[in-house]
């Protein structure tokens, strides 16, 4: 069922209000639902507090697309930017009716619903000491949004402590993916960047590396602050990324395999524009199962899909020249001009 | 993680590498950065300079050449060949004393270094009791005299260096019989000058800085004679019977003084201020030669008249009533003068002197009339303009090659037809397996053609675009003769000039078509020209076109420079190549990538705003592409515009100074010369390099989008004729790649021959690929179907290459700064990649095709791709499968303008520029390898009477 309605987007009210005008609009005054939006990426984001519901008008354009579901048959694994290739884990359904029972007065966003920013990686093989730091950087505008300076630290050698060079973080910028992360800080040490060591290299190596691999960077750091770190053996979740101790071992794997595979895929998603025409990833040249994969989600391309790599492409498809889907075109006059004169070509 | 997994090491594959790959830094062209001595061997005929980060270079005859490198990197002060030796002392500044030798080793010679030694006092004495200033290779061959700093000479033997403290000569004893009242004037004095006397090797000539000259009789340790000069002392020189000598002076004069048996305290028979009589510089160094005719040759080093002409750096040349005054184009550091060494011959009659100046080296040739310049083989200034960009070109056809020579030779004829005088060793290396040329732009407008086959880097032809436009530069600056009445009798001498009239001249990128002879030049301010090559002078009209790049976008303002003007009607060109299209980009931003195809008949080039084609049969602008994004203001508006104008300012402001110092000759007061400004250019970089400094060293970490800066800009253009719209029908294409990681693809339609003038070119957009991660595409290639790089135009008409291969399918190679990855066509599907910074940090700053050889089998080679990073490094990667073959550290990677300078040859060699003047080449080839290999024999010596030998006497000695 579809309804249509409208909103004023300066006083939006609060989500309660809106939650009864919804079951007044649908005519379902006693039925428990679940309420989402699609955002701009094309992402289903849950609408079930005051501040994502502001945030939910805030960014409609000017339709805001909302979809109710009943709760008794909610699909929870639907939320988020990575539902596409998470699997329905026994997790949620272990945690809903829990969540559903309390009834608490806020309710409480399940990790999946949110688009990961920034995860820990691989406690599983670090030493304690160090940090595998994963930015997430399509997607949002924030730049990444830190520094990196020359310095130097101490190591325990073979011949006694030493002092080497090093690589550290010497600035956050505030509002910045880094910042927001809260996982990096000034003068952690930069160990590692996407599992290739820094020692050795010069800062301008360092930071080539990380610029090559902003779209999907992994830093391996030596934070200067140990006090948080994770101790594996007593099991206490010292690190903002871990909601629970039971979800840890299971999901972060999980989701890993799935970035890594993401990762060789977007990285490899250039852009070709033939004879003007739509603009297309570039596939492979001999197709596998995995460049089938990216042909589908192509296909999903101008849907509303929920998959997690999709809004990079389309931020992309946004800044390449040519002709491009409608959304977008309005959105940006000085840029659909260069585009038409583009087009003048002798003929 | 599976591309973390190296592939097991194929032997045979390894073996290959061995015999394909091997980087060698073969040989320094040019002139060497900051000489800062001078010696030569009338006995070996051999030059050598030394440099102030103390290297050594022996030159003879063209084609031998020797380097050494002192461990100290200290400035090399004075240089002496030992008489009738290969063997050579050079004294640094840090007061050290090396010996090196030439010594043959399988077949070639090679130049050493034997011994080092450094003069020590006893304990307590004041380093300056042991700093050498003087240098004296007795002709014995056995000791060495070395005058200091205190006045005590000090003797060592040689080679062993050890001090022969019993034959000190110390001042003491020398102002033993010195009358009273002089030598309480002047005492203290140190050793300014060791002179042997020419017939007698047991009388040394000793000169000391305040004026006193003494006589030395080395048998009898005592005084025979002594001068009373009153004058500051700046070098002696012995005639050649021995009979008399010169000395000169701190205040511009010189002294003859008689030497015989019966006056020991002779008077000066002669003193004389050439320049006066208002106060000289000084005379700092003095030759005094003889001829048949009677005539000496007075040749003197500076004595200019202070308040005028102190800035000069002269050295004047008199012989009978000629006098002229050769004003070179930087400080003097030493200069030699080659006459007849025979011992057995009567008189000097010198034939040529040799020069070494700051930024050249000059050689004038005295027995022609007129004493004109010799055209030395070796040693050019590369940078007498500023060096702006450099291309190369292999396997030059013999026709062209010798158009080039011809219409250089025409270039020439202010030369001398003398052979070149420093003529010692032999070149034993073989002849250069082909004709290569080097074309070097400069900052002045000008391309320089250099003859780059073997060891000998050597101008062929310069060709200057100047003419095409107005410019506020009066032509006849330079090279113009004084009038008959002019005192003194300046000539001006040399091609170093540095300063550009208009920095938008600057030549950026060349094109030149081997087989047509079609050359295509763009500079600093958007002009693109194109030239043919004609053997006849010609007056003609250049066409002249514009291509607008950014295409009626409202709003922005280009704050950089003004396109150029353009000369209006026909234009004077000499022979050579004479452009006939010029095209102007608008806005005139610097041209940043340019490619022709001389069988199309097409040209292309790109600026930051955009690319544009141009076909220069029809004298047509086929389409212009605007490659900028909207929200790229810095690059609409000339980003290095207020940096360029501060540059500018000051080189007119300096450009205002050289130019008033020539107009107003008889101007008192000198002000701002070369050295000056050189000083002024210096500290203005210190103080920009200081001021960098004290910014925190950090990197700010930033994924790159679509809105920086400069994606725009074009940084590389590809002709190919490939498979771009279906895999049935090639045609002509043009592929542009920009900054921002996008690859533009145009299909052109050319008429075929007979239509070629009836019908335009038309151009189409087919492609357009933007790789993900945005890095520069620095390079686009087109690899057939048996996965060979398609040949250049005309390649194959020349029935020089095979055709490409058009059946099986082509591919798309496009290296980014960051990746190379190979493509499908023409359906574009990646096919593979080669991730560089991701991986190890460093980024793609120069990359292309080479072919290499084996060495063992004459039938295999291969096509790799050469590539220069960021660090430095060179790397050679395999085609089409994007394999690391090997790499080698090469440049070092704080050296930014040599990497930026590196050009590759097709054959796996490669030049980068070590100074402003000077390109290493390097190879990276088994089998292609220009270095040089020579051999310097001792030439037999036709008398065993030293006292004929006139070597020592040679050698230079100078004070810095």
């Amino acid at each position: 069922e579809f309804r249509r309605f409208s909103l004023e987007r300066s006083k939006p009210g609060k989500f309660e209000e809106f939650y009864g005008l919804l079951q007044h609009v649908h005519k379902i005054p006693n039925v428990d639902v679940l309420v989402g939006y699609t955002d701009i990426h094309g992402d289903l984001l849950p609408i079930n507090n005051d501040d994502n519901y502001h945030k939910a008008v805030s960014t409609a354009n000017p339709l805001l697309r909302i979809f109710i579901q009943r709760k008794e048959d909610a699909d929870y694994s639907a939320f988020g930017t990575d539902t596409m290739t998470r699997k329905k884990n026994v997790l949620s359904n272990v945690l809903r009716p829990d969540n559903h029972k309390k009834k608490p007065h806020i309710v409480i966003s399940m990790p999946q619903d949110f688009r990961p920013v920034s995860s820990i990686i691989d406690v599983d093989i670090l030493p304690e000491t160090h940090r595998r730091v994963r930015l997430y950087k399509y997607g949002t505008d924030k730049p990444l949004g830190f520094y990196i300076r020359d310095g130097s630290s101490v190591r325990v050698t073979p011949h006694g402590l030493e002092k080497v060079p090093g690589i550290f973080i010497s600035r956050l910028v505030p509002g910045g993916l880094a910042q927001s992360t809260g996982l990096l800080a000034v003068n952690d040490e930069v160990l590692e960047v996407n599992g290739i060591e820094v020692s050795g290299k010069s800062l301008d190596q360092v930071t080539d590396m990380m610029i090559a691999n902003s779209r999907n960077l992994i830093i391996t750091v030596r934070p200067a602050n140990q006090r948080n770190n994770v101790v594996r053996n007593s099991r206490t979740s010292g690190s903002s990324g871990q909601s629970t101790e039971s979800s840890l071992p299971s999901s972060t794997p999980n989701i890993l395999a799935n970035f890594l595979q993401g990762e060789e895929e977007s990285d490899e998603e250039d852009i070709i524009i033939e004879d003007s025409g739509e603009p297309q990833q570039i596939p492979k040249a001999a197709p596998t199962s995995e460049s089938l994969e990216s042909l589908t989600q192509i296909e999903l391309l101008h849907e509303s899909t929920q998959n997690g790599f999709l809004p990079s492409n389309e931020m992309n498809l946004n800044h390449s020249a040519g002709s491009i889907s409608m959304e977008y075109e309005g959105q940006d006059p000085d840029h659909k001009s260069l585009e038409e004169d583009g087009t003048i070509i002798t003929l | 993680m599976r591309r973390f997994l190296r592939p097991g090491h194929d032997p045979v594959r390894e073996r290959l590498k061995r015999d394909l790959f091997q980087f060698n830094k073969t040989v320094e062209h040019g002139f060497p950065h900051q000489p800062s001595a001078l010696g030569y061997s009338p006995f070996l005929r051999l030059m050598a300079i030394g440099t102030r980060s103390g290297a050594i270079k022996l030159y003879g005859a063209p084609g031998v050449e020797f380097m050494g490198l002192h461990e100290e990197n200290n400035t090399v002060m004075q240089i002496h060949f030992i008489p009738d030796q290969c063997q050579l002392v050079t004294l640094l500044d840090d007061n050290s004393l090396h010996l090196w030798s030439l010594k043959q080793h399988s077949g070639a010679s090679e130049l050493r270094e034997e011994h080092r030694f450094t003069l020590k006092g006893p304990p307590g004495s004041p380093p300056s009791a042991t700093q050498v200033t003087a240098v004296l290779p007795h002709s014995s061959r056995e000791v060495l005299y070395l005058g200091t700093e205190s006045g005590n000479i000090f003797v060592v033997e040689l080679p062993s260096f050890r001090v022969l403290e019993d034959r000190t000569i110390t001042s003491e004893a020398v102002l033993q019989r010195v009358p009273e009242d002089y030598c309480n004037r002047r005492s203290c004095e140190l050793v300014e000058a060791l002179r042997e006397h020419p017939k007698n090797p047991d009388q040394i000539l000793i000169g000391y800085s305040r004026g006193l000259i003494v006589l030395w009789d080395l048998q009898n340790n005592k005084a025979t004679h002594h001068f009373l000069g009153s004058q500051q002392l700046e070098n002696l020189y012995w005639q050649r019977d021995g009979s008399k000598f010169i000395s000169c002076h701190y205040d511009g004069s010189y002294t003859q003084w008689p030497v015989s048996s019966d006056n020991r305290h002779p008077e000066p028979l002669e003193n004389f201020v050439p320049y006066g009589p208002f106060p000289c510089k000084a005379i700092s160094k003095i030759y005094w030669q003889t001829t048949k005719n009677g005539l000496p040759y007075i040749i003197f080093q500076g004595g200019m008249p202070r308040a005028s002409y102190g800035d000069r750096h002269s050295i004047s040349v008199v012989h009978g009533s000629q006098q002229t005054a050769f004003d070179f184009t930087s400080r003097v550091i030493d200069f030699f003068i080659i006459f007849s060494s025979e011992p057995t011959a009567e008189f000097d009659d010198p034939s040529a002197m040799v020069v070494l100046a700051e930024e050249e080296l000059v050689v004038i040739d005295l027995k022609t009339a007129g004493w004109p310049a010799v055209h030395p083989p070796y040693l050019a200034s590369l940078h007498c303009s500023a060096i702006t960009c450099s291309h190369h070109v292999s396997n030059i056809p013999l026709k062209l090659w010798e158009r080039i020579i011809s219409a250089g030779s025409k270039q020439n004829i202010h030369y001398s037809s003398m052979p070149w005088p420093i003529d010692g060793g032999t070149n034993i290396a073989p002849d250069p397996p082909q004709r290569d040329l080097l074309l070097t732009g400069h900052e002045d407008g000008t391309v320089r053609f250099w003859d780059a086959s073997g060891v000998c880097l050597h101008l062929l032809y310069k060709l200057s675009t100047v003419r095409v436009f107005l410019t506020d530069a009066d032509p006849n600056d330079n090279m113009n003769p004084l009038g008959e009445d002019e005192w003194p009798p300046l000539r001006k001498v040399g091609t170093f000039d540095p300063y550009s009239d208009d920095p938008r001249l600057g030549i950026q990128k060349i094109y030149l078509c081997k087989y047509s002879g079609y050359l295509a030049v763009a500079g600093t301010a958007g002009q693109v020209l194109v030239m043919e090559l004609n053997d006849e002078d010609a007056e003609h009209v250049v066409d002249h076109a514009e291509a607008d790049l950014l295409q009626d976008q409202e709003g922005y303002r280009w704050k950089g420079h003004e396109k150029l003007k353009t000369r209006d009607g026909p234009v004077r060109f000499e022979a050579g190549f004479q452009p006939f299209v010029l095209v102007q980009c608008q806005p005139p931003a610097v041209v940043t990538s340019l490619a022709l195809h001389s069988e199309w008949k097409l040209v292309a080039f790109g600026t930051s705003h955009g690319f544009g084609l141009f076909d220069h049969q029809q004298k047509r602008l086929v389409f212009v592409k605007c490659t900028l994004h909207p929200s790229d203001q810095l690059a609409l508006e000339g980003p290095l515009s207020r940096v360029k104008s501060l540059k500018k300012s000051l080189r007119q402001s300096f450009r205002r100074i050289r130019r008033s110092r020539v107009s107003s000759r008889k101007r008192r007061g000198g002000s701002g010369n070369a050295s000056e400004v050189q000083e002024a250019n210096a500290k203005f970089d210190q103080d920009t390099l200081q001021e960098m400094e004290l910014a925190p060293v950090q990197r700010k970490i930033e994924a790159r989008s679509a809105e920086d800066s400069f994606t725009g800009f074009v940084r590389t253009l590809y002709f190919a004729d490939t498979f771009l719209r279906d895999s049935s029908r090639h045609c002509p294409s043009l592929w542009a790649g920009t900054n921002g990681g996008t690859v533009y693809a145009f299909c052109l339609r050319v008429p075929p021959a007979e239509r070629r003038m009836d019908e335009p070119v038309r151009a189409e957009q087919a492609k357009e690929i933007q790789l993900m991660h945005r890095a520069p595409v620095v390079g686009i290639l087109v690899l057939d179907g048996r996965s060979n790089p398609l040949p250049e135009p005309l390649e194959v008409a020349h029935d020089l290459s095979k055709s490409p291969d058009m059946q099986g399918s082509h591919q798309l190679l496009v290296v980014s700064e960051e990746q190379f990855k190979v493509f499908t066509l023409p359906k574009v599907s990646s096919k593979l990649k080669l991730k560089l910074t991701a991986l190890e940090g460093c980024r793609v700053r120069k990359v292309m095709v080479a072919n290499f050889s084996s060495c063992k089998t004459d039938d295999y080679s291969e096509n790799d791709l050469a590539v220069l990073t960021n660090l430095g490094d060179i790397q050679i990667i395999s085609l089409p499968f994007l394999k690391l073959q090997i790499r080698y550290p090469c440049i070092r990677k704080e050296d930014v303008s040599g990497i930026a300078s590196c050009v590759f040859t097709k054959y796996g060699q490669g030049f980068y520029l070590i100074s402003p003047s000077e390109f290493e080449r390097f190879s990276l080839s088994t089998k292609w390898l220009v270095e040089p290999r020579c051999v310097v024999d001792m030439p037999e010596v036709t008398s065993n009477n030293h006292v004929h030998n006139k070597s020592g006497m040679e050698n230079a000695v100078r004070k810095s």
